[in-house]
């Protein structure tokens, strides 16, 4: 073993560890446990928000394959992934400030929550719960496959011994710590995975010899490589274009990412985060995926993307400094798959039992029973992961666009238009995920674009006709809107 | 809990705020998006062979992809700085404010 790499990796689990057992204190002395323990009690600062949505958004896909697929595609693939740059201002400048004020008003804790209240309606409720559980719980799966790999590639430990290291250090800060714990540790993450990805941008231009010549070298190989449309030529302007709609604006849809802007102390906060979120999310972004592209003349051959980044880590750096740069993607996917899981575990406890199962549980019995779920859905996705089934698989490869597809309007047009009603919303989410995996499945890329963005579309115009058309029988509840 | 009407003021003049807010974030990302796909395509379209290069990196990637970057941050800078405005979020705060 490779003590020198895990050493540093250990030493950041440990930090990660304690600040749960920290963020447990909040939640012991807090008035209301439900808001604590699922939002924070609404006190994030500007530095901690922008930081927790960052690292939840990057995940082990934009750590891990993203700079396997540059390192295939080359530069075409830094530009696709640049589209990135748009989701940190434009998720909280759309949802802002108005669903911070409308969510307080309504006393929303979760996405559902608010959903519940703009729309009245117990079908809107459970339509949306079924499908963050089911979407989500797969996306988690992935998470903790990548985290237990990951683990396994630097240590040489056992696929499960490693799996079971990873997800022990997950579950115990957020079972005891909320999401208090959560964002803080996202925080620690977020500067992780900030200062990785300089220190090993520049360590890999160092060993390639200097930005000119690694790209002389890459135009060499083929010079496809180094224009706008893939290794070869396959990435069209269409299809490159249509991921502003898949990563950039689109995630205002996604909720681990809208429930994040619940949870801002003030305006004052949420400015801040704008400007560090942009800054951060670019920046990361940028650097990852060009380190990706440019290991290729370095590290030539590579056959599985997802070791590019492990594998140029250990080669350019020393290992103490792989170890830390290497904490990164494991930051990355800690801070991924702790918003799922205590968004998955708000949305069980407070949205379905809660409303429909007892409503009149006491404060400690949601103690209880919100930590107890926190735990089951954590080792139900361990078990999961050991050996996971093909649904999950296959629903996780859809959960980002499927989520998008069915939330997108009702969270927008509930926020911004006042005649979108029930009916619409319930069309426009089964529209959405209906269309989006029948275009997944049989005709992927409409018009040469992502299928997100036909069923998003589509969506639209459901919850349009369907809420217009459906006026009349919707009288007055929502109209105050605007 | 319902969702009592006179909880949603439409005179509210934080919605009348964060609307314009919203629609400043939708400019940027239209903003955003022809200056990315402009350089990107407009300059990265020709034969590779005739490409330019600034530090190194071919003209069309650099002004996309890193000035177009380094131009957001500014703009969103100033966006944030010059036209957004504090509001309180809850009833309590808007009491300490008065």
């Amino acid at each position: 073993m490779n003590w020198q790499v895990i050493l540093p990796l250990l030493l950041f689990l440990v930090i990660v560890f304690f600040v749960g057992i920290w963020a447990a204190r909040h939640v012991k002395s807090s008035d209301s446990f439900l808001q604590e323990y699922f939002l924070g009690g609404r006190s994030l600062g500007g530095f901690v928000l922008a930081m927790t949505l960052v690292s939840t958004y990057g995940s082990a896909s934009s750590f891990l394959s993203g700079p396997g697929a540059a390192y295939n595609q080359g530069l075409g693939w830094v530009l696709l992934s640049m589209t990135q740059v748009a989701t940190g201002y434009f998720v909280l400048m759309i949802l802002g400030k108005k669903f911070a004020i409308i969510t307080r008003k309504y006393n929303a804790v979760t996405i559902v929550d608010f959903l519940k209240e703009r729309y009245q309606s117990k079908w809107v409720v459970i339509l949306s719960s079924i499908s963050i559980i089911i979407f989500l719980f797969s996306a988690m799966s992935a998470q903790w496959i990548g985290g237990g790999r990951l683990i396994q590639s630097l240590t040489g430990l056992p696929y499960i011994t490693a799996l079971f290291i990873f997800t022990a250090s997950v579950l115990i800060y957020v079972i005891i710590g909320g999401f208090r714990a959560v964002a803080i540790t996202d925080t620690i993450q977020g500067s992780v995975m900030f200062i990785g990805t300089l220190i090993l941008l520049v360590g890999v231009i160092i060993a390639g010899g200097g930005v000119p010549a690694i790209i002389s070298d890459l135009a060499a190989e083929n010079q496809n490589l180094i224009t706008p449309f893939g290794a070869n030529a396959d990435l069209t302007p269409q299809y490159v274009s249509s991921f502003w709609v898949l990563v950039g604006v689109g995630v205002v849809a996604l909720p681990q990412i809208a429930v994040r802007a619940m949870s801002y102390k003030n305006s004052r906060s949420l400015h801040r985060a704008i400007v560090i979120s942009t800054f951060v999310v670019g920046f990361i972004m940028l650097n990852m995926h060009l380190i990706g592209v440019f290991a290729r003349p370095i590290l030539p051959g590579i056959e599985v993307g997802d070791t590019v980044m492990p594998l140029i880590s250990m080669e350019v750096l020393p290992p103490w400094l792989a170890g830390i740069v290497l904490a990164a993607p494991m930051a990355a996917i800690m801070s991924t798959v702790n918003a799922l899981l205590i968004l998955v575990s708000s949305t069980v406890v407070k949205d379905v039992y809660i409303n429909y199962i007892n409503p009149k549980v006491s404060e400690s019995g949601i103690r209880r029973l919100s930590m107890s779920v926190t735990t089951i859905l954590g080792v139900i996705v361990v078990l999961m992961s050991l050996n996971p089934p093909d649904l999950i698989i296959w629903l996780n490869l859809f959960s980002m666009g499927g989520l998008e597809a069915a939330f997108i309007w009702p969270i927008i047009g509930g926020l911004y238009w006042s005649k979108g009603n029930k009916y619409g919303s319930i069309a426009s989410s089964v529209v959405g995920i209906v269309f989006y995996f029948i275009f997944e499945t049989y005709y992927p890329q409409p018009f040469g674009m992502h299928s997100v963005v036909a069923s998003i579309v589509l969506a639209f115009i459901a919850y349009v006709s369907v809420s217009l058309s459906t006026q009349k029988k919707d009288s007055g509840l929502s109209n105050s809107f605007n | 809990m319902t969702l009592k009407k006179e909880d949603i003021d439409k005179n509210d003049y934080r919605f009348k705020i964060a609307n314009r807010e919203a629609l400043i974030g939708i400019g940027l990302v239209i903003f955003n998006f022809i200056w990315w796909f402009g350089f990107a395509y407009g300059l990265g379209g020709q034969d590779p062979s005739e490409y330019s290069y600034t530090f190194g990196l071919p003209n069309w990637f650099f002004y996309s992809c890193v000035v177009g970057f380094i131009v957001m941050i500014i703009l969103v800078f100033i966006a944030v700085k010059f036209f957004f405005v504090d509001v309180p979020f809850g009833e309590d705060e808007e009491n300490e404010d008065k």
